[in-house]
């Protein structure tokens, strides 16, 4: 086998040796140099959509998603410069403006780390959602989304490949739907829970961990479940 | 709240991929499901039933207790509920138990005792179980539900390669050119491998050739679908080999080193044509020639099949035109080569490895070897039977003529799970003692004398070994309910008892005190297992055998230099048709399998959520059958077969080829098997599941 070409490259002063092909940010993990993240997952692809793993490169313009940008010979690289952490920061805070954060612990960590102030955008207006209860098995909470993707990676070509989720809406309406916007149990969806798995926030949730939460016991969990089952049956 | 906070690893205990999980307990209830991302098998993904439908281990009608029947001995014994059963001491069962067992032992002796042992309990539990059954009870009529499932592919393989087990790793899969499937709804029923398959051909390219007589999902990523008749299977393999040696695709340098036979196996090629295939098995020849194109010039190709091939009365002959296959184009003994039987069991392959079958000790050492034989007698200080004993039918059918009296069951459900229900549930009035175990009353246990409540998987520790050899740990995260205890404690107090009154005390060994222990004696008497420990496993999160010192590796792929045998046997077949094939009576063919929600016979899916999403049974019918039979989906029909009758709702889908009905068995209000034929095959003695000729009719 061909030996991996290395590149060499500097980050926050450090002089390093990575596999050409490496992305910035798997150059900085083998420094053990910690870059936040939000949407990227050990399981699911680097799609640069969350912007917060941005660092500086010398001679760049704009600030490079460091989860997708690739590694070249002589590069530059900062990772907690002024700018970077201004814009993590803004990120944290337009984030917070749109959805409710208060479920997603790692974030609430970010927040903190960076000095995020929740009141910067008073204005703003959070998205609100109806929680979705169409399914014995998870809950969904879109009021809580930041609209990270990872069930939809994990629904398609990262785990399950069952292409149940998608994108809907453009703009601040964006949002993770089904085809069609139709109920779970009339998809391609088989309740794998990989979605579930891979939810940053509680934006999908178990409907078990959901009902406990809600303040119901086990036992209560069990009848109300029966009840419904009745009921369904009833119905028809 | 701190239990909120505790989490338990360990392995799944519906199917045969062995997916690693995370149990998150609350308040002594299994709140979440997770997945380590970085552990082998599973890497992460799991399935709905893994992630969803183990919460039948709190279900409130688990057995707390031990009972006994409240009309002992009367007779014909006749199926009851729990009602019909009194509350009794472990003592008060134990005794009652071992005295019946000994009673029999006795009186008839010990061949008229017929055992039970399971696919879902722990390599440990099995293999104490038959040591008790072998070493105490003195007979070997031991057998589990693998020879309902998998026994023919094991016959198959042990004509063809000398060996029985999944030849490949499932992480192997994602480097594969070529996969063929057949004979398995792998997103149904192994849907993580599923996830793996469609990952080797989405993500990296390779092809897939589906041969399935129903439109499965897999068939959507299949390069050729090749929709056969049921039952036609042979035909279909024969004609792939025959264009294989036609078109000069084997692998010369393979046969000639290591495979033999081919000179009495070629001629028996030639009637089957793709031509002939056409007629017999309704695909075009032409389809069957690229099949064979893309299967024998691939560098890498495995075949993953499952009830589909071996579920039938020529359940080996469709085994071995499978590894004729492999054998002839030199797909084995490579990285991602081979030929995998996916297991149905969390621990069928371990309930086989660990000497739950009739004819073999723990690593399948038969016992009608002297030295073997000896090599156990001498372990375990006492004389063992030198005959193999009788599978699980066989069984059935020594009960009905008294040759057994008594059975002892334990995690596992013959009256949902035998063909020709009726007729088997009959033969249950016949026996004299019935002594059942297990974490739920079912169909069996409605015959029992004694019901003795053992632990579900989420209460104990032990190995479970998976599809692909991995053996791995389970471990206890919740309490158990009530009295419940661990299998191999109770089958361990009730030797003891046993010994006792039939005056061979101390005599086999059962001092454990942990499961560990009952592993390292098997592992000391096994040369597969040397080199594994719990300690091992725990450290490496599952180790494949064969294993057979502490510093081997393991083996994740099998037959890289050699097969058990020596040479691969290519062997000559010839077609078979079904035993029962449909007539102006009975028109259609019916077969019988299984859905994403539900396993087996019920007992564990219809106590959990997943009830919830598919509560009742269906039987898919093909829009033209529906049509000449006047029925829409949800609509009641009525099935007859030649054995019986059930009822049940309709789903209209292209699902399934016309002339042919699907009916799931796991619903016992429309027990599938109540229609099924005991028709089997003659080697493996597997039933065909997949085969019957049915009547449907509007209700």
């Amino acid at each position: 086998m061909d030996k991996e070409k290395l590149v060499q490259l500097t980050i926050d002063g450090k002089e390093c040796q990575v596999p050409e092909g490496s992305t910035l940010l798997q150059a900085a993990r083998n420094l053990d140099i910690n870059i936040p993240v939000i949407c990227l997952h050990e399981a699911t692809t680097s799609e640069g959509l969350c912007r917060q793993c941005v660092v500086e490169v010398e001679g760049w313009g704009r600030l490079a998603p460091s989860c997708i940008t690739p590694v070249a010979d002589g590069m530059v690289v900062f990772t907690d410069s002024e700018r970077v952490i201004r814009t993590r920061r803004t990120i944290l805070e337009m984030l917070n403006a749109s959805v409710d954060l208060s479920n997603s612990p790692e974030l609430q960590v970010q927040m903190e780390i960076y000095g995020a102030d929740p009141e910067r955008f008073p204005g703003a207006k959070k998205r609100e959602r109806e929680i979705l209860d169409d399914n014995p098995f998870y809950v969904r909470d879109y009021s809580q989304c930041i609209l990270c993707w990872r069930c939809v990676q994990a629904c398609a070509d990262d785990m399950q490949y069952t292409y149940a989720l998608a994108i809907g809406g453009r703009g601040h309406d964006s949002r993770i739907t089904t085809f069609f916007d139709v109920p779970l149990p009339e998809t391609t969806c088989v309740f794998c829970g990989n979605c579930v798995a891979v939810c940053p926030t509680k934006a999908l949730q178990g409907k078990t961990e959901h009902l406990l939460e809600e303040g119901l016991q086990h036992h209560e969990i069990r009848a109300r479940r029966r009840e419904e089952r009745l009921e369904k049956r009833r119905s028809k | 709240m701190s239990e909120t906070a505790k989490t338990v690893r360990s392995t799944c205990p519906y199917c045969g991929v062995g997916c690693q999980v995370d149990l998150k307990i609350h308040e002594n209830h299994i709140s979440r499901v997770d997945a380590p991302f970085d552990v082998a098998p599973n890497y992460g993904r799991l399935c709905t039933k893994g992630r969803y439908g183990i919460d039948y281990v709190s279900h409130p009608s688990r057995l707390t207790y031990p009972m006994i029947r409240k009309d002992l001995g009367a007779r014909p014994r006749k199926p009851v509920g729990l009602s019909s059963f009194r509350r009794a001491s472990w003592e008060e069962a134990l005794d009652l138990a071992a005295e019946k067992l000994a009673a029999i032992v006795k009186e008839n002796g010990s061949d008229a005792l017929g055992t039970f042992c399971s696919a879902k309990a722990t390599n440990e539990d099995n293999y104490l179980f038959q040591k008790f059954v072998r070493g105490v009870l003195g007979t070997n009529n031991v057998d589990h539900c693998s020879r309902l499932c998998h026994a023919a592919s094991v016959a198959g393989l042990q004509i063809t390669l000398g060996s029985s087990a999944m030849s490949n790793s499932i992480a192997e899969m994602k480097d594969l050119e070529v996969l063929l499937v057949t004979g398995s709804n792998t997103s149904e029923t192994h849907p993580v491998i599923s996830t793996f398959m469609r990952e080797a051909i989405v993500k990296n390219g390779a092809r897939l050739i589906v041969i399935d007589p129903r439109q499965i999902e897999m068939s959507q990523f299949a390069d050729h679908f090749l929709q056969l008749k049921p039952g036609t299977d042979v035909v279909m393999f024969q004609a792939l080999a025959n264009v294989i040696v036609n078109e000069g695709l084997v692998d010369q340098e393979f046969l000639e080193n290591r495979v033999e036979g081919l000179e009495e196996y070629l001629p028996s090629l030639e009637p089957f044509t793709p031509e002939y295939a056409e007629e017999i098995c309704g695909v075009p020849a032409e389809a069957i020639r690229q099949a064979a194109r893309l299967y024998g010039k691939a560098n890498a190709a495995a075949i993953y099949w499952g009830m589909g091939i071996s579920q039938s009365s020529h359940g080996t002959d469709n085994a071995i035109s499978l590894a004729n296959l492999a054998l002839l184009t030199g797909n084995i003994g490579r990285p991602g080569t081979g030929l995998n039987p996916l297991r149905g069991q969390n621990n069928v392959q371990g309930c086989s490895d660990s000497g739950g079958l009739p004819n073999v000790y723990p690593g399948y050492q038969l016992v009608n070897d002297p030295d073997l034989r000896s090599k156990f007698e001498q372990h375990w200080g006492v004389p063992l039977d030198p005959e193999p004993g009788l599978t699980t039918m066989e069984m059935v059918d020594a009960a009905e003529s008294g040759a057994i009296k008594g059975y002892y069951v334990m995690g596992e459900n013959p009256m949902m799970s035998e063909p020709d229900l009726l007729h088997a549930r009959h033969v249950m009035e016949n026996l004299d003692f019935l002594l059942y175990q297990d974490i739920f009353m079912n169909e069996t246990g409605e015959y029992a004398d004694v019901i003795l409540p053992a632990v579900s998987f989420a209460e104990k520790d032990g190995t479970f070994t998976n599809s692909d050899r991995r053996v791995q740990l389970v471990r206890p995260a919740i309490k158990p309910p009530g009295e419940a205890r661990p299998d191999w404690e109770i089958i361990q107090d009730l030797a003891l008892r046993v010994e006792e009154k039939l005056a061979r005390k101390g005599s086999a060994g059962f001092k454990f005190t942990h499961p560990s222990q009952i592993w390292d004696e098997m592992a000391e008497l096994t040369p597969p297992f040397q080199g594994i420990t719990h300690e091992r496993v725990e450290k490496e999160d599952g180790v494949h055998w064969p294993c057979p010192t502490p510093d081997h590796p393991g083996t994740p792929y099998l037959f890289t230099d050699t097969f058990p045998r020596g040479k691969g046997k290519l062997t000559p077949l010839v077609y078979r048709p079904s035993v029962e094939l449909p007539d102006n009576e009975y028109p259609l063919i019916l077969s019988t399998g299984r859905v994403l929600y539900h396993w087996h016979g019920g007992t564990m899916t219809r106590r959990s959520k997943l009830d919830d999403i598919y509560p009742e049974a269906l039987v898919e019918i093909h829009p033209d059958d529906a049509n000449d039979i006047g029925v829409n989906s949800d609509d009641w029909v009525k099935i007859r077969s030649r054995r019986g009758e059930i009822e049940v709702k309709v789903l209209v889908t292209q699902r399934s080829s016309k002339g042919m009905v699907f009916l799931p068995f796991h619903f016992v209000e429309a027990a599938a098997n109540i229609l099924t034929v005991d028709a089997r095959d003659p080697q493996a003695k597997i039933p065909d599941y997949k085969v019957c000729a049915v009547a449907v009719e509007k209700r």
